[in-house]
Order: structure tokens, then sequence, then C-alpha cells
């Protein structure tokens, strides 16, 4: 039997992932254990969230650029309102999904460039975190605390919550019928359309869905950090998209793949984590990172290749 | 044929008018499908084939007309038509190439909710696949991307003749064979016969006569928007249907210049992936890229632009300027004036060190506006302040500023009125005597009748040469839509 594309696609981020890793174990040999497991992936659980949100609105043909500071919303949310009046918390973040979903269907009304209209919104959350937390501040919820810090036996809990993240996407994304409507309009808004569907409810309740994911990704990474910050995800703007490219998923024609994204989110965790421990000056971090970044991804252009010309032959 | 008549109605339209612009599109067609039967739609480029699939099947609100499934006249739209069982196979294959066959199949029948849809999917277009293409070998959990194009189309023709609950009542093929061998289009034309025997009907629009004549139970030609001639297949053989397609009142005789095939050629090319004939143009030519759209004349320029510059590294002196077609798309920059849409392809021939030399850019620009008469008061305008006509003298205008011997044209005159055509015919024809080659993919017959020499495209290739008094509608029709052999 063949290998079919999706599992060519999600092999080359697996293996850089078990590359990085066994560089981080060969240099850092004290690494290899629960403990160290569990702080080499911490942080990557948000960002993996935030990478799962991002892949859906990529899903659709769009990129989301207010990730970052809608992350941080939601992270000052999740330090302050969640934490005292957890019913208000809620309504806000149920508030914050519906205004994705009014996004959404904002760009495919006026047929808006996703990258214009999200570039906006950033500002409009990153103000709103400022106003709710001026100076950094505010406190986890305890069981946002608890769940975070949690010891299950065996695997540290950033592995667990990783693999579930993963299976719970890859089950809604790929196997669900709504997952092949989402991914149906990254692929061909007009046969999708042909064939009787709304693509306009498709596309708001695709990022509502992604709404609903980076919220999870700000209350998880409240319940690492204990406290919140206006500026405490931003970076996760561009972590979310490389994760997602990383991990086999491409801009346009809805090919994504949410096990890769995963990983690919845990990559750039690792690549963190890596180039600490050769002692690379923090100075040159990002562009090490970068760096990192341009090698996986040259390797997939090259697989890329080969399959074309397999494909043409 | 009053056996035909007392038949059920699956689909009538009525009275069809659809304007895009200036173009008429429809000019008050009647099409009128009833169950249990074959109907085969021809025409020529343009005749509005495509237009009046597009309102049967509700993606497209005709502005005058009515259309009524069933007999019951009710409200337009997509979802309307699919729930009176209307189904459509489109040109070009409409799938979503990221997702495998049965997703597909998911997204084309809304009825496949619930648990274990994917296995339900892939039963039902499995058993599809086997009654249309017995033998197919295509597995239904590879991705579309994976497929072959000829197994794209298998799959999008199985799909659509798939019936979960209750079969489709119409499916309409746009050139379903367009990418399938012989032995495939044989199966598929054989359970074509086999569906409208249980009641089912199909419209069947392809260029392949031998298909169309064998296929139907009758035939529609349509012609500038209006259906000119209906009846029942028998009545048809393929000269016949090919006259019915052309226009003989309109033949009228152009003065051409002798044969102006001497010396080398300026640009030529074997023939595209070894098939049918290969291309060479002369100096002075006029030569015509003809055949129903989309069938490798585009690709066919570009390979030819392609041939002498490179993709990556602009060329020095440029020998071939373009002329797009699709002047929105890839012709103006609609932000710039009108001037400057003009004189970028010839900015390097005027500027010093780098630095544009703006007397001599508005000198060209004068220039130019009073030799094709652009009507602006002012060249600084913007291009957009210019009617669509003008707009594509313009983009004339910059090819010809040019120092370019070769001039090639991507069917650009679409949507230009008939008084401006003239003049830009006349600027050719001037300028070709001056030794340019002028190499110019036409969907319009008149346009096609003014060159020096023709080839004709079937399926990527070049299937026919015509040069001088051969040039006429009936040869052109003749040899662009094949016989029962090609395909």
């Amino acid at each position: 039997m063949r290998i079919s594309t999706s599992t060519i696609r999600l092999v080359i981020p697996a293996a850089s992932l078990a590359l990085l890793l066994a560089a981080v174990f060969y240099m850092q040999p004290r690494a290899m254990s629960y403990t160290g497991l569990n702080l080499l992936f911490n942080l990557a659980v948000p960002i993996a969230l935030a990478t799962v949100a991002q892949m859906l609105i990529m899903a659709v043909n769009d990129l989301d650029l207010s990730m970052g500071a809608f992350v941080s919303f939601c992270a000052c949310v999740t330090a302050t309102f969640l934490q005292a009046s957890p019913t208000l918390g809620v309504l806000i973040f149920l508030g914050a999904i519906v205004a994705y979903a009014v996004i959404g269907v904002v760009i495919h009304v006026r047929e808006l460039p996703s990258i214009v209209v999200t570039l906006g919104m950033s500002f409009v959350w990153g103000g709103l975190a400022v106003l709710m937390l001026p100076s950094p501040g505010g406190e986890a919820p305890g069981w946002a605390r608890w769940l975070m810090t949690s010891r299950p036996p065996f695997v540290p809990m950033a592995i667990v919550a990783s693999i579930v993240i993963a299976l719970i996407t890859h089950f809604v994304i790929m196997r669900s019928s709504v997952g092949v409507l989402i991914r149906g309009v990254g692929g061909n808004v007009r046969s999708v359309e042909r064939a009787g569907w709304s693509v306009i409810r498709i596309r708001a309740g695709t990022y509502a869905l992604a709404g609903f994911f980076a919220v999870l990704s700000g209350i998880a990474l409240v319940g690492l950090t204990t406290s919140a910050d206006a500026n405490i995800a931003l970076r996760y703007t561009l972590l979310s998209i490389a994760g997602v490219i990383l991990g086999g998923g491409e801009f346009v024609g809805g090919k994504v793949s949410p096990i890769g994204a995963v990983i690919g989110a845990l990559t750039l965790t690792l690549a963190g984590s890596f180039l600490s421990f050769m002692r690379i000056s923090p100075d040159w971090q990002i562009g090490a990172q970068g760096a990192i970044l341009i090698v996986v991804l040259g390797l997939r252009l090259l697989l890329n290749r080969l399959e074309k010309r397999e494909k043409s032959r | 044929m009053n056996e035909v008549i007392t038949r059920q109605e699956v689909v009538a339209a009525r009275g069809i008018k659809v304007t895009f612009g200036a173009v008429k599109a429809l000019d008050g067609a009647d099409l009128v499908i009833h169950a249990g039967e074959c109907v085969g739609l021809v025409g020529h480029n343009g005749a509005g084939k495509s237009t009046i699939v597009n309102a049967i099947n509700g993606g497209l609100t005709p502005h005058a007309g009515e259309i009524s499934y069933g007999g019951v006249r009710a409200q337009h739209g997509i979802s309307t038509a699919r729930a009176n069982g209307v189904r459509c196979v489109f040109q070009e294959l409409s799938l979503c190439p990221n997702l495998t066959v049965n997703e597909n199949a998911r997204i084309m029948h809304a009825e496949l909710a619930g648990w274990n849809w994917r296995s339900r999917a892939g039963a039902l277009v499995k058993l599809q696949l086997q009654e249309i293409f017995p033998g197919h070998g295509i597995d239904c959990d590879s991705t579309i991307d994976d497929l072959s194009i000829a197994e794209r189309q298998m799959v999008e023709i199985a799909v659509s003749f798939a019936g979960l609950n209750q079969k489709p009542k119409l499916v309409i093929l746009d050139e379903p064979t367009s990418s399938l061998d012989a032995g495939l289009a044989a199966q598929l034309m054989a359970y074509i016969r086999r569906f409208v025997g249980e009641g089912g009907s199909v419209l069947l629009i392809s260029h392949i006569l031998g298909e169309i004549l064998s296929t139907s139970d009758r035939i529609v030609v349509m012609k500038d928007g209006r259906v000119v001639a209906d009846r029942s297949a028998s009545e048809f053989s393929k000269r016949s249907l090919v006259e019915a397609m052309g226009n003989v009142a309109r033949e009228k005789e152009w003065q051409r210049a002798g044969d102006k095939r001497n010396g080398a050629p300026v640009l030529a090319m074997p023939a595209r992936r070894g098939q049918g004939l290969a291309f060479e143009a002369h100096r002075g030519e006029m030569i015509g890229l003809a055949g129903l759209g989309g069938h490798g004349q585009t690709e066919t320029l570009l390979d030819l632009y392609l041939s002498r510059n490179s993709n990556w590294w602009p060329a020095r002196r440029k020998e071939i300027a373009f002329v797009a077609g699709d002047r929105s798309l890839n012709g103006i920059f609609p932000l710039w004036s009108i001037l400057k849409n003009l004189s970028i392809a010839s900015l390097g021939d005027f500027s010093a060190r780098t630095i544009v030399d703006r007397d001599r850019e508005g000198a060209l620009g004068n220039g130019w506006k009073k030799r094709i008469e652009i009507r602006t008061p002012d060249m600084e305008n913007r291009i957009l302040s210019l009617s669509g006509g003008n707009q594509q003298k313009v983009l004339f205008a910059r090819a010809l500023a040019t120092s370019a011997r070769i001039v090639l044209m991507d069917d650009p005159m679409r949507g230009v009125d008939v008084g401006t055509k003239q003049e830009v015919y006349d600027i050719l024809r001037l300028e070709a005597a001056g030794g340019r080659t002028f190499i110019w993919y036409s969907t319009e017959m008149d346009e096609i009748r003014l060159c020096d020499r023709v080839y004709v495209f079937r399926e990527g290739a070049i299937v026919a040469e015509l040069a001088g008094d051969e040039i006429t509608e009936k040869n052109v029709l003749e040899a662009s839509f094949s016989g029962g052999e090609a395909a």
C-alpha cells in the first residue's frame, strides 16, 4: 500500500522533534526524567492550544495576526475576572468567542483580507488587556493552577495535555464531518457552495472554535505563570503560525494537521531550551530559532518537490 | 416528438436573459428537459452553454425569464435546484483537492451525517464507481490530490450520480470526458443510457460530436445566447451539427496580403507534448490561435513568451510583448494614471541612468493618445476613468510602444464594444504591415478571420493549420469539434 500524503506530511515534524529531543538529552542527560521533561515542555501547552486555534483559521485560508494579543487578553481576564467572579469571567469569554465569530462573518461578507482585520483587532484586544491590567499582576484561579501543576503518574502533565489536545483536535478537524466542511472551505470554496452549504456559517463556526481554543490557551498560560500581563503572549502570533507550518500545514488550500500542529508547538518550545543548553547567548537565540525553522521548512520543500516529481512520472 | 412532449418536465428554462456588462450571454434562451431523456447541448465559445447551465443549477439568477423545476415555479437558488434533484459536474474539477474521496462525498451529500458517516460515504462512492466504471481501482480513502486527473473526474461523476435516499433527477455533465480515455468515456456513455433508461435525465455538453450524436435523444444547438436548433438526435449528422453551430450568412472575405511565410520563422515551437502540429510564426504575420476556450491556447502563449524570456531574470531587450486578456487580473495597474499604465513596458527606452525622463514619457503618451484615440482629456487621469474598451486600447499601446517585434495577445477583446474593436483591428493591420508579428488567441470567429494563418487547438495540441481562404467559420468549427475518435 502506498503511504498517503498526510502521513508523509507528519514524518518531518515528528523526526525533527525526535532529533531535537535526542540532542537535548545528549547535552543534558538529567533532562531525561519526569521533572526534566515537565520543565522542558511546560510552556508548550498554551502554545499548542494557540497553534491549534491558528490552524483552524488557516484551514479556511485566513491568517490571524491578533492571536498573541487575544491570548494575552484572555490571560488577563483569567487572572482578574475569572478568578474574582467566575460567572462574569465566563460571560466575557463567551462574548470574546462571539466576537471571533463576528470577525469571521465580517471577513467573509465584506471579502476583506483577514490579515488586515485581525491586525486591527490585535490593537483592540491589546487595549482591553491594558485596561484590565495596566501593570503585571492578578492571580490564577485555583483550579487552573491545580490543573497545570498536577502530577499524573509516570508521564508529566505537559506531555499528557499535549497528547489530549492533539487527539481531540484530530478527531474534530480530521475525522468529524464538521471538520470536513472546514477543510473543504479551505480546499475549494466554490465546490462547498455549489453543494448547497452556507459558507458564511462554516466560517463563523470555524472562527468561534478558534476563539475557544485561544481562550483555553490564555487560561493554561495563567495556570502556569500564576499571574498575567497585558503583553504576556504577544510572541504567540508568530509562534502559532510557525507551529502550524512546522507541523506540516500550509498557508492556503486547507491542508492542515492538528497532530502536526501540536508537534510543531512542542518543537518550537524545545528549540528554545536546546539553544539555552548550547549556551548560546539570548541575544542570538531568536536568530538561531529562525535558523532551525528554515532548516525544517527547507527539508519540507525538498520532500514536496520529490513528491511532485514522483507524481508527474 | 409527441411522445417526448407528454413526458414530465424535470427542468424548464424559458426566455432566459443574462447580461454581463455589455455582453449578452443569454438572449432569450429556452431549454426544457423531460424525465428519461438525454439532451445534448453544443455550441461554440460564448454561445451561452455554461451560462444556461449555471442558470439551471441555481448559481446564477437570470435577468429575465423563468425557471421551473418539475413543472412548479419555485424560488431560485442553489439549494432549490439541489432539492429538486439537479446535480452538476463542472468542466473545471470542483472537488476539494485536500480532502479524501469519502470526505468529498460528504460535502456533496449533506444527508451523510451522524455517526459512521465515513464508511457509509465510502460504500456509496465505491458502489457508484463500480456501477459506472467497472474495474476502476480507485482507493476511496486517498486524497484527491493523490489521484490522476482522470481519476478525479471519475470520482466527481460518480459522486454526482450517487444518491443516498433518492437518486438525482437531472445530472448536468459539462465536458465530462475531457480527461477520460476512450474506454472510460465509453463506459460513461453506456451508464448514461442506463441511467436515462431508468427514468433519470442527463444534460450532456461535449465538444466530441460523436459522443453527443450517439448518446443523446435530443440535441440543442446554441449560438450567440440563443437556441438555434432543437431536434431529435437522429435528424443530425456531424456535418449538419457543425453547420447549425456556424453562421453561414456572415462569411465575409478580407483583403489578405499574400503568403508571408518566407525566410526563417521568428518564433517556433515543436508540437506540445509531442502531439499535434508544430507552431511557427514569420515576420509580419498575424497568426490566430482558435478552438474552444481553455484547450491550451493561453498555455501556448505563455510557453512562447518564456521561450524568449527567462522566468527569473528580466531580459535587457525584450523581443516579445504580451497583451493580457483579463484586464483587471493581470492587465492594468488600477491606481496609476493612464500615462503610467502605458509607459510601464518601455520605461527602459527613455530613462537615463535609471531615472525616468518625464518629458519623453509625456511625448510618448501624447503620441499614442493621438494615434489610437484614447478618449480622455488628460493622460494623467486615473486609468479607471476610462471605459473598458479604452483601457484595453491603453494595454495595446503599452505593448506596441515597446521595441518588441512580436506581440502575443491572450483574447484581449473580451467585453469590448464593436467600435473600439474596429479601431484596434486597423492599428494591428498597420503594425503587421510594418513587420510586427502578432500571435492572437481569440474566442471570436470574426477576429480569427482577420488572421493570415490560424492554428486550431483541441485538448492542448494544435490539430489543424488553416491559411488564407481556408480560414472559415466552418473549417475552424470542424477542427475544434472532433468526431468520435478523439479523447
